[in-house]
C-alpha cells in the first residue's frame, strides 16, 4: 500500500521531546536501581550465611547434640534429626488431607460449596504462623499435658495443607477433560480414573505443590516455639519435646555466647541449603511439565 | 494418599460376586465412587473444620482475658503480669509501625523490580530474576533474623542510624541513642521479606494486562516508560494495591525476624530508635512462660486480634488480586 509507506516518515519526523526521553532514561534506571536493591540483601544474606557457616560445620556438628554453655564442640545432630522428625509426622498428616481436598475440589467441587472450601483454604493460608501455634498448642500441648513432637508437626501440617489443596486441585484442572472421558468411556470407574489416570497425569505437579508446601514449613519456627519446644538431647518419641533446627538457630542466636553464635551461623547454612534444594527441585520437575504426557 | 478404601472395597465385592457374573458391575463402582467421593469430601471438610477449630480455640482461650478486660484491652498500655494488668496497646502500636515502615521501603522496590522484569529486562534476564527475587521468598524468617541480628543491626548502630539522626533528625523519627535494635531495624527486616510478595503479585496482574494495551499506547507514540504507566500500571493499579495489602498482611503476622531486632520493650516512643514490641513477638517470647490464666489468656486475645485483622487484609487483597486477573485465571481453566 503506497499511502502507508509515504506516510511512515511523517511519523518519524516528529521526534520525541528531551524531557520525555530523559524521564523515560531515569524509569528505567530507577527500575534496575530497585532490582539492584532488593538483590543486595539476598547476596549478602547467602554470602554471610556461607562465610560464617562452612567454617563451623564439621564431623562434629554434624554427629553431636550441644554441648553445655561455655564448652567447645558440640553439635546440633539431634535438631537436624528433630527436624527431619517433625517434618516427617507433618507430612504424613498434612499431604493426604491436603491431596484429598484438592482432588475435591477439582473434581467435585464446581459448585458453591466448592467455593467455601476453596475460600476457607486461602483464608487458612493467611493465618499468622504464630497463630498457628497457639492453635496446636490448644490441641494437643493442652490434651497431652505437654511439649511433643507431634503438636510440631500437627502445627506444620495445618501450614502445609491449604498450599498443597490449592496447587493440586490447579494441577488436576490443567488435565483434560478429554483423559477423563477416554477413561470413562473404557468402563473406569469415577474414582479409578481419579486416582490412576487424572491424578497420575498431574503426579508432577501435585509433587511441585507438596515440595512448596514443605520448603515452606521446613524453616518455621514461631509454631514450633511451644509445641516442638526444643531439647538438648536425642528424642524419636513422638509424645516428648523434639529440638528442631530452626528453634536451635533462635536460642542460640539470641544467646550471648560467640560459640554458639558460630553453631547458629552453621545451622542456618544447613536449613537454608535443605530449603534452597527443595525449591530447586521444584523448578526442575516444573520446568519438565506439569503434566505427564496428556499434551 | 487417601487411595486405600475404595480399592479394598471394590475387592470386597469383586469376591462376594459370583463366577457367572461379570468382574465390574455398574453397581459396584457406584458404591465405590461414593465411598471415594465421601472420602475427599471429608478432606475438604477437614480444611473448613480447621479454621472453625481456630476460631473456636481462639475465642475459648480468650474469654477470661475479654471478660476481665473488655474492648479497653486494646486501648491499655499497661503490661504488668505480677498483678495480672494487661493492655495490648504497645503491640498494636508495635506492629502497626512496623509494618507500616515496611511497606514504605518495600513497596517502591517491589514495584521497581516487577516493572523491570516484565517490561525492561532483556529475555533471558526474565527467568533468572524472577526465580532469585522468590527466593527471597523461600529464605526462613529465622534465618533473616539471624542474618540482621549480626549484620544489619550493627550497620545501622554505627552508620545508618547516626546518619538518620543528623539529616532527619528534625522530624522527631530518629532520635535518642542509636542501639540499632529497634523500631527501624524490625522496618527494614520486615521490608526485606515482603518484597518478594508484593513484587510477585504486581508481576502476576502486569502480565494479566492484554498485549493490545501495550500495543495501543505504543502506537500513540509513547515511550516505553510511558507505554507502562498510563497503559499497564494504571490498568493494573487495583491488583498491585492487592498485592501490597497482601504484603501488609505478611509484615503483621511475621513473628521471628522482629522478636529478633524489635527489642521487646512495651513501650509507644516516637523514635524510630527506640525499642519496641509487635503482637506476634510477644506472643512468641511470653506464651511458654505465662503462668497464670489471665496471662494466657490474654496472650490468647491477642492472637485472636491478629488472626482476624490478617484474615480481614488477606480478603480485601485476594479480592483486589481478583478483579485484575480474573480474566486470565478463568483462561488458563478453561
Amino acid at each position: 500500500m503506497p499511502e502507508t509507506t509515504t506516510a511512515t516518515p511523517d511519523f518519524a519526523a516528529a521526534p520525541i521531546s528531551l524531557w520525555r526521553r530523559g524521564v523515560n532514561s531515569f524509569a528505567t534506571l530507577a527500575a534496575a536501581c530497585a532490582v539492584i536493591l532488593v538483590l543486595l540483601p539476598l547476596g549478602a544474606v547467602f554470602g554471610y550465611l556461607v562465610y560464617k557457616g562452612i567454617g563451623s560445620i564439621n564431623w562434629a556438628f554434624l554427629t553431636q547434640t550441644p554441648k553445655p554453655v561455655g564448652e567447645a564442640g558440640g553439635g546440633m545432630a539431634n535438631a537436624i534429626a528433630g527436624s527431619a522428625f517433625i517434618l516427617l509426622i507433618a507430612s504424613t498428616i498434612g499431604v493426604p488431607i491436603g491431596i484429598g481436598a484438592g482432588i475435591y475440589l477439582a473434581e467435585y467441587g464446581r459448585n458453591q460449596f466448592g467455593n467455601v472450601i476453596r475460600f476457607t483454604a486461602d483464608v487458612l493460608n493467611g493465618v499468622p504462623s504464630i497463630v498457628v501455634g497457639i492453635v496446636a498448642y490448644a490441641i494437643v500441648v493442652l490434651t497431652q499435658g505437654h511439649f511433643s513432637a507431634l503438636a510440631g508437626g500437627v502445627a506444620l501440617a495445618i501450614m502445609m495443607i491449604p498450599t498443597i489443596t490449592r496447587t493440586t486441585e490447579e494441577m488436576l484442572l490443567l488435565v483434560p477433560n478429554a483423559v477423563r472421558e477416554a477413561a470413562y468411556g473404557l468402563g473406569v470407574s469415577r474414582w479409578r480414573t481419579t486416582l490412576s489416570i487424572t491424578l497420575r497425569t498431574a503426579t508432577s505437579g501435585v509433587i511441585t505443590g507438596v515440595m512448596l508446601a514443605f520448603a515452606r514449613v521446613a524453616g518455621e519456627t514461631a509454631p514450633l516455639l511451644f509445641t516442638a519446644f526444643g531439647n538438648q538431647y536425642w528424642n524419636w518419641k513422638i509424645n516428648q519435646p523434639t529440638a528442631a533446627l530452626s528453634l536451635q538457630i533462635f536460642t542460640y542466636a539470641i544467646s550471648p555466647f560467640d560459640e554458639w553464635h558460630r553453631q547458629a551461623w552453621a545451622g542456618a547454612l544447613i536449613l537454608i541449603v535443605l530449603i534452597v534444594f527443595a525449591v530447586s527441585a521444584v523448578r526442575i520437575v516444573a520446568s519438565r511439565g506439569m503434566l505427564k504426557g496428556a499434551n | 494418599m487417601p487411595g486405600p478404601q475404595p480399592v479394598a472395597k471394590s475387592e470386597v465385592v469383586a469376591n462376594s460376586s459370583g463366577q457367572n457374573e461379570p468382574l465390574l458391575k455398574v453397581g459396584d463402582s457406584h458404591v465405590a465412587d461414593s465411598i471415594f467421593h465421601f472420602a475427599m469430601l471429608s478432606c475438604g471438610l477437614c480444611v473448613l473444620a480447621l479454621v472453625g477449630l481456630i476460631v473456636y480455640e481462639l475465642m475459648s482461650g480468650s474469654r477470661l482475658s475479654w471478660h476481665a478486660f473488655g474492648l479497653k484491652f486494646f486501648f491499655r498500655s499497661e503490661w504488668d503480669p505480677v498483678n495480672e494488668q494487661f493492655g495490648a496497646l504497645p503491640f498494636v502500636y508495635g506492629t502497626l509501625v512496623s509494618s507500616f515502615l515496611a511497606l514504605l521501603l518495600a513497596v517502591p522496590l517491589a514495584i521497581g523490580v516487577a516493572v523491570f522484569i516484565t517490561e525492561m529486562c532483556p529475555r533471558w534476564l526474565k527467568g533468572p530474576l524472577a526465580f532469585t527475587t522468590e527466593l527471597l521468598a523461600a529464605i526462613p524468617s529465622v534465618i533473616y533474623g539471624l542474618w540482621a541480628i549480626f549484620v544489619l543491626v550493627p550497620l545501622l548502630r554505627q552508620y545508618g542510624e547516626p546518619f538518620c539522626a543528623r539529616y532527619l533528625g528534625w522530624t522527631g523519627l530518629f532520635e535518642g541513642p542509636p542501639y540499632g535494635i529497634g523500631m527501624l531495624a524490625a522496618g527494614i527486616i520486615l521490608a526485606i521479606m515482603v518484597v518478594p510478595i508484593v513484587s510477585s503479585i504486581t508481576r502476576e496482574v502486569m502480565t494479566a494486562v492484554p498485549q493490545q494495551q501495550r500495543e495501543a499506547v505504543l502506537a500513540l507514540g509513547a515511550t516505553r516508560w510511558e507505554m507502562i504507566r498510563t497503559g499497564v500500571l494504571r490498568n493494573a493499579r487495583a491488583g498491585i494495591l492487592g498485592g501490597v495489602i497482601l504484603g501488609l498482611g505478611r509484615a503483621l503476622g511475621e513473628t521471628m525476624a522482629v522478636t529478633m531486632v524489635i527489642g521487646n520493650r512495651p513501650e509507644i516512643a516516637r523514635s524510630l530508635f527506640a525499642p519496641g514490641y509487635t503482637m506476634a513477638s510477644v506472643i512468641a517470647n511470653e506464651f511458654s512462660e505465662a503462668t497464670g490464666n489471665t496471662y494466657l489468656s490474654a496472650l490468647i486475645e491477642i492472637g485472636l486480634a491478629l488472626f482476624i485483622v490478617t484474615i480481614m487484609v488477606n480478603i480485601v487483597a485476594q479480592f483486589l488480586v481478583w478483579t485484575v486477573t480474573r480474566g486470565t485465571v478463568a483462561r488458563s481453566h478453561a
